[in-house]
């Protein structure tokens, strides 16, 4: 009798929470993440305790739930490049933080990514690089994802340049990407193409000690 | 771009790695980022109340006076930190505003203190977040609108004319403040009492009158009386006449007055007259004369000038005018909706007094505006069920725009009620003020008397000892500006006494130009000195100097000076004796610059640029050797 009774409410209480989206939602927004603590950040990390204290309270500032999702995101990132749209492009670099997959940055993967990008070796940053413009994660990187993400990046321009646009300049900076890359012209580009490619353009090697001391 | 953001430019430029493979050109080189990278703790205190920052938060805002370099000069070494004496309540927002992006107005703080916080710390209001926006807007207006009418106040009425007014200014101010003199005040009651004169004329004419011997009917007495009407009309509008083309005459910007509301309805007032007289005897045309009659009416606006209640009426209106449109337009429509029901609903009935739509227009109205003469009434029942209707509605909608309206006259009342307490207590002020500032100079005076300058034993010293470090600092500044011009300090009192007392020819001349070769000018003290012709004994003087400044200059000066290059006044300066010995005299001056051409006296100090000082010499033991006049 209990158990049927119970199951009853059970049953109404589903009902109810299926139909309270909105405040569903709303609950989903008050919870807070908390990351993991300062001890495994740091050894997972290559950043300094104090680096991840400053890094943290930034990121907490902004996003007091602990959580950015694609919008946020999005919206954060155009606020640099206010001549074009930075949406496309935002959302690959969104889902290439995005490690696990659920539609949200959580602190830990935002610090993950900067280790990389900031504190990795060559061949880490050019493997992130290269996830980066996976964008099905296959592990290939084929003409049509490549001509994504560069006319996302050309998007960002924005209409005014100088020199002026013209043609379909996205695709002509394609086809010289692939010359370089693609050794055995089988038309994708693997991850030891992409990464012995890099390693052969001095440019891009002296390029990015430069980005070392952003933080 | 919002502080927050800048939070994620670190991460925005290591993103950029992911441009590299893709570069056709090497990156630039990024910027030398020399400052410390790790986070310290900031010490700010405001006047007591110690806060702790991190100074990243503060650096979020570059271009405040917290987030840039300025801080350090409100750097205190020995307690190691930020000392600000300001209020501490206030710095919690500014504060706030640092750590959460978001300025938040405080509703209990004084906007002009809130501002006054902002810009000393450089903050710029656009930044309040929205959600105390309004507010924040709200009680800006609020004040800078009480601020423009109590400075309106101030400078309508009674400050004095400026000197150099003509004769229509001053007309014009007349008429504008009938307070400020007598004329104009007789004359402000003189057309008040016209004004009520021509209204009741016009009332009383259409009165009948016992009728003319041999006649039974009535006669108005406007015919009756006709002559002793016309003559009251004609005077009537020969004065406002003459008031019109005065005011027109003394306007600053005739465009404009011309244009103004109560202009119109001096025209207005006054044309019916004129058209009358220039008008023919003629039959088809008086008809049109008897309508223009009811212009003379709008006489009864030219009030308006004369109460200041008419006056706040109308701009109350002026200002509710959407509220009153919007209450027409919901009354005209409800006006058709029913007059149509009624119309249709009544169309049955026999001899029944809705004979049309725009008939029934009579019946709705009276009846939403609860009036309900009865001389339409509805007879079956769906009319007496639209007519209850009707009635019900039309107390909503009238009753709903009117409370703005009469929110908005209180406010329009009460703001003037304002201006008028300000404006008596505005007296109390300046005199205060007044004496004020009388007290400083004569405390100038009094130490100098006291022989201040010179350097005193102990004796002297001691008396002047209770005077404050401020005020000795304060003394020492002013005689050395006496030193500076060699023109001495002195007071009103004393400036005026000479004024009326000398009797030594001396030249003054007010205004600019170069009126002195006629003899003519006017004294230094308008209001009680006597105009006089001066004798011009060189009347060269003022046209020698190119210049065109102020002249009005007496100079006492000890020493015999020996005037050299001072072209004309050389012959003049031994004729010069003033007979007072013990009377003070003061002389005023204005503005000299002198040429350097023309003072190679080395006793005339050279920089004479300094305006308004008077001087006193109060000592009876000066021998008035020389009398200078200093010209430009």
């Amino acid at each position: 009798m209990g158990v049927v009774l119970g199951t009853f409410s059970m049953h109404t209480k589903q009902v109810s929470y299926r139909t309270d989206k909105v405040d569903d939602e709303l609950e989903m927004t008050m919870v807070c993440h908390r990351p993991e603590g300062l001890e495994q950040l740091e050894a997972q990390t290559n950043f300094s305790k104090q680096e991840l204290q400053v890094l943290y309270r930034g990121f907490k500032n902004e996003c007091p739930s602990g959580v950015v999702n694609e919008d946020t995101f999005k919206h954060i990132y155009a606020q640099f490049f206010p001549h074009g749209d930075a949406s496309t492009y935002a959302h690959y670099l969104f889902h290439a933080f995005d490690t696990r997959n659920n539609g949200s940055i959580k602190f830990e993967d935002f610090v993950m990514g900067l280790s990389t990008l900031l504190r990795g070796t060559v061949r880490d940053k050019l493997e992130w690089t290269f996830h980066l413009y996976d964008i099905n994660k296959d592990g290939f990187i084929n003409k049509e994802e490549m001509t994504e993400i560069v006319r996302a990046i050309y998007d960002m321009m924005g209409k005014y340049t100088y020199p002026a646009l013209k043609g379909d300049v996205p695709k002509a900076h394609v086809d010289a990407f692939f010359e370089k890359m693609d050794k055995n012209k089988d038309g994708v580009v693997t991850l030891e193409e992409f990464v012995l490619a890099c390693q052969e353009d001095e440019n891009m090697m002296r390029s990015m000690q430069l980005f070392e001391n952003v933080m | 771009m919002a502080a927050g953001v800048a939070t994620w430019l670190p991460f925005a430029r290591a993103a950029a790695v992911g441009w590299l493979p893709l570069a056709k050109k090497t990156m630039p080189k990024p910027p030398i980022d020399k400052k410390n990278r790790n986070d310290e703790i900031l010490f700010v205190n405001v006047s007591g109340l110690r806060f702790q920052t991190w100074k990243n938060t503060l650096d979020r805002y570059p271009d405040t006076l917290l987030g840039s370099s300025e801080k350090e000069f409100f750097y205190n070494e020995d307690t190691q930190e930020y000392f600000f004496d300001r209020d501490p309540e206030m710095f919690r927002h500014i504060l706030n505003f640092y750590r959460t992006g978001r300025l938040h107005y405080p509703r209990q703080e004084c906007i002009q203190a809130f501002d006054e916080e902002l810009a000393f710390y450089g903050i710029v209001p656009d930044i309040i977040g929205d959600c105390c926006m309004e507010e924040y807007r709200d009680r800006k207006k609020e004040n800078q609108e009480r601020l423009a009418v109590d400075t309106e106040a101030e400078m309508a009425t009674d400050t004095p004319l400026p000197p150099h007014s003509t004769h229509r200014e001053r007309l014009w101010r007349a008429f504008e403040n009938p307070h400020t003199s007598t004329m104009a005040l007789v004359f402000y009651y003189v057309t008040g009492f016209f004004i009520a004169v021509s209204v009741i004329a016009n009332v009383v004419e259409t009165v009948p009158c016992r009728p003319l011997k041999g006649s039974k009917k009535d006669l108005p007495c406007g015919e009756k009386y006709s002559l002793a009407f016309f003559c009251m009309d004609t005077a009537c509008v020969l004065i406002f006449t003459f008031e019109y083309l005065m005011r027109l005459f003394a306007a600053p910007s005739r465009c404009k007055f011309m244009r103004s509301v109560m202009s119109v309805i001096d025209v207005v007032a006054i044309m019916p007259y004129y058209i009358g007289l220039v008008m023919p005897e003629n039959e088809d045309v008086s008809g049109a004369f008897v309508t223009l009659r009811v212009f003379r009416v709008f006489r009864i606006f030219k009030f308006s000038r004369h109460s200041q209640g008419l006056r706040i009426l109308g701009y109350t209106l002026k200002s509710c005018a959407s509220e009153l449109g919007f209450l027409l337009f919901s009354l005209t429509m409800a006006i058709i909706i029913f007059a149509t029901v009624m119309f249709y609903a009544e169309k049955g009935t026999k001899g029944t007094n809705f004979t049309s739509i725009p008939a029934s227009f009579w019946y709705t109205i009276v009846t939403m505006t609860t009036l309900g003469y009865g001389d339409m009434v509805p007879n079956t029942i769906a009319g007496k069920i639209f007519g209850s209707i009707c009635s019900l509605s039309g107390v909503l909608v009238i009753a709903l725009p009117v409370p703005v309206i009469v929110s908005n006259f209180s406010r329009i009342y009460h703001q003037n009620q304002r201006a008028d307490k300000m404006r008596a207590q505005q007296k109390v002020r300046l005199a205060r003020i007044r004496l004020a500032k009388k007290g400083t100079t004569n405390a100038f005076l009094q130490y100098k008397e006291e022989g201040g300058f010179h350097d005193r034993d102990h004796d002297g010293a001691l008396c002047l000892k209770n005077r404050s470090s401020f005020e000795h600092q304060h003394h020492h500044l002013l005689h050395c500006l006496e030193k500076t011009t060699n023109h001495e300090f002195t007071d009103e009192l004393t400036f005026s006494e000479m004024c009326m007392t000398e009797s030594v020819g001396y030249r003054t001349s007010r205004s600019t130009s170069i009126s002195s070769q006629q003899g003519v000018s006017t004294s230094c003290c308008p209001r009680r000195a006597k105009r006089r012709a001066i004798r011009l004994a060189n009347s060269t003087v003022s046209v020698s100097r190119g210049s065109v400044q102020e002249l009005d200059t007496l100079h006492v000066h000890k020493t015999t000076i020996r005037p050299q290059s001072r072209s004309s006044l050389n012959a003049r300066t031994e004729d010069l004796k003033l007979n007072c010995d013990d009377r003070d005299f003061t002389a005023a001056i204005i503005s000299i610059p002198t040429p350097p051409a023309n003072t190679p006296d080395e006793s005339l100090p050279p920089s004479p640029a300094i305006p308004g000082i008077l001087r006193n010499s109060r000592s009876s033991s000066f021998t008035h050797e020389t009398v200078k006049i200093s010209s430009l």
